[in-house]
């Protein structure tokens, strides 16, 4: 019985409970805050299983952007009443799970020994690709496209979340300005994180290359800055239809169709890059990707236009 | 050491997670939002005893639930506030 | 030497998050609750921190530890005012 095994057995408990909170606790905002709680926990137990590539996008983006969506919506519901779901409905989502995880619980069990992986297979060209993380070689260089595919499905959640606009809203400023406080304490958070934050947010992204982090973790920590900024009244939000927001929301994609399209000129094959060259060019495109992503993550948060441009 | 270690983590987490009953009681909002920010720093200090024990990346980790824990506990603070009021002068 | 200062550390560290948590289960009141919260994050951090100094690489393993407990302290800081002006301005309706 050692450290590690009460540690695991303590963090795979927690995780449970407060799974099974969120999901059968009858107060809305206490299950919000359950589920940032359970966010949080959820990344420790990516550490424990050697994955801080995914320990840090969960505990960015799972715990800390989408709590904050949660909760702006809590917020935005709390004069909603509607019923809950029936506890049939409970039950046989309850039943489907159950059968899911016992199927999994089987599988692993059941594993060869050793377990087919394909760590081998990707450790063997990361020198070619100049990168010491075998994570972002996968999501820069072997699943590049992938990767792009995923920054447009970003995009296009965010322009669904801006066709919620009211129609006189059309391209104006999401409704998220809040007035600074003079001397409070908000603006001196703000103050104090939001600068530190965005040099983590460069540091994540850019040690990204040979350690984890990379562009996603890099980007929402910014984007949660840019957030902290709203809130406390430092900046507001731009208006959608401003061209340089705009601009910034579809660099990482331009940037990445361009690289593709000029694969075909080294390599014959679109996304592919020329073996010399391949650090610089994945460096350009996670620059891009870092500020869209920051940019899209931050807009998501603000959510629709609520104020009309004209004045 | 190592063991040690460990087994302040373990500690640590166990405490934290105590405290998490709060999200089940505090009568108020804002008693559910800090025991979640407890589990935060919680969660920072078994990152940080982590990397200590030779845990990969357990300080960047550990920096980047620092920035998170701070905005997740705006987000609580404003969640519950008054709605915007926007300063209709540009 | 260093490891049984690492140790007393540590232990005092751990044993102030376990004061935090009874006070926020235990104690009446939102405010002394936050009270209470303030211990486990400044102290509880700040201790387990001062312990894990020797043990980290010398500079930017000791320079990571120090930026997150002055984060961790300065957040904490300013939550702690915004929380209680919530519920000082709760109570005054």
């Amino acid at each position: 019985m050692n450290a590690e095994l009460i540690f695991g057995v303590l963090l795979a408990g927690l995780i449970l409970a407060l799974a099974s909170y969120v999901i059968l606790g009858r107060n809305r905002f206490a299950t919000t805050v359950g589920f940032v709680a359970y966010g949080l926990v959820l990344s420790l137990g990516w550490m424990v299983l050697a994955a801080p590539d995914v320990a840090l996008t969960e505990a960015a983006l799972g715990s800390g952007v989408t709590g904050a969506l949660l909760l702006a919506a809590c917020h935005k519901l709390r004069n909603d009443h509607a019923r809950p779901s029936g506890p049939f409905l409970k039950l046989i989502a309850m039943i489907l799970c159950g059968v899911l995880t016992a199927a999994l619980i089987a599988v692993v069990l059941n594993l060869p020994e050793p377990p087919p992986s394909l760590a081998e297979t990707a450790m063997e060209p990361l020198k070619s690709t100049g990168l010491g993380n075998p994570v972002t070689a996968t999501l820069m260089a072997y699943r590049a496209l992938d990767t792009m595919l995923e920054k447009v499905v970003l995009l296009l959640s965010l322009v669904a979340v801006w066709s919620l606009a009211p129609d006189r809203c059309w391209g104006g400023r999401p409704a998220f300005g809040y007035a600074a406080e003079r001397g409070g304490p908000l603006l001196f958070l703000a103050r104090v994180l939001i600068p530190s934050g965005v040099v983590v947010g460069i540091y994540l992204f850019w040690v990204g290359a040979d350690a984890p982090g990379g562009a996603f973790a890099g980007g929402a920590v910014i984007s949660a800055m840019a957030i902290l900024g709203f809130w406390a009244g430092v900046s507001q939000p731009p208006a959608v239809s401003s061209l340089s927001l705009r601009g910034i929301l579809v660099i990482g994609i331009v940037v990445f169709l361009v690289v593709g399209y000029c694969g075909y000129l080294w390599n014959s094959s679109f996304l592919s890059y020329p073996e010399a060259f391949a650090k610089p060019i994945i460096v350009v495109i996670e620059v891009a990707m870092t500020a869209s992503i920051a940019a899209t993550l931050a807009m998501l948060v603000a959510g629709p236009p609520g104020t009309s441009l004209r004045r | 050491m190592h063991e040690f270690f460990i087994g302040s983590a373990a500690f640590v987490l166990l405490t934290v997670a105590l405290g998490l009953v709060r999200v089940l009681w505090g009568p108020d909002d804002v008693d559910r939002m800090m025991s979640a920010q407890l589990l935060g720093t919680g969660g920072i200090a078994v990152l940080l005893l982590a990397s200590a024990g030779g845990l990969t990346a357990a300080a960047d980790v550990a920096l980047t639930l620092a920035m998170l824990a701070a905005f997740a506990s705006v987000a609580f603070v404003k969640s519950g506030s008054k709605p915007p009021k926007i300063e209709d002068k540009k | 030497m260093t490891a049984l200062l690492s140790i007393v550390s540590i232990s005092l560290g751990c044993l102030f998050f376990l004061a935090g948590s009874v006070g926020l289960l235990r104690f009446p009141d939102t405010l002394t609750r936050l009270h209470a919260l303030t211990k486990a994050d400044n102290l509880g951090l700040g201790l387990i921190m001062v312990g894990l100094l020797p043990h980290v690489a010398w500079p930017f393993g000791v320079f990571k530890l120090v930026l997150v407990w002055v984060l961790v302290l300065i957040s904490s800081a300013a939550v702690s005012q915004l929380v209680g002006r919530r519920v000082r301005g709760e109570r005054k309706e």
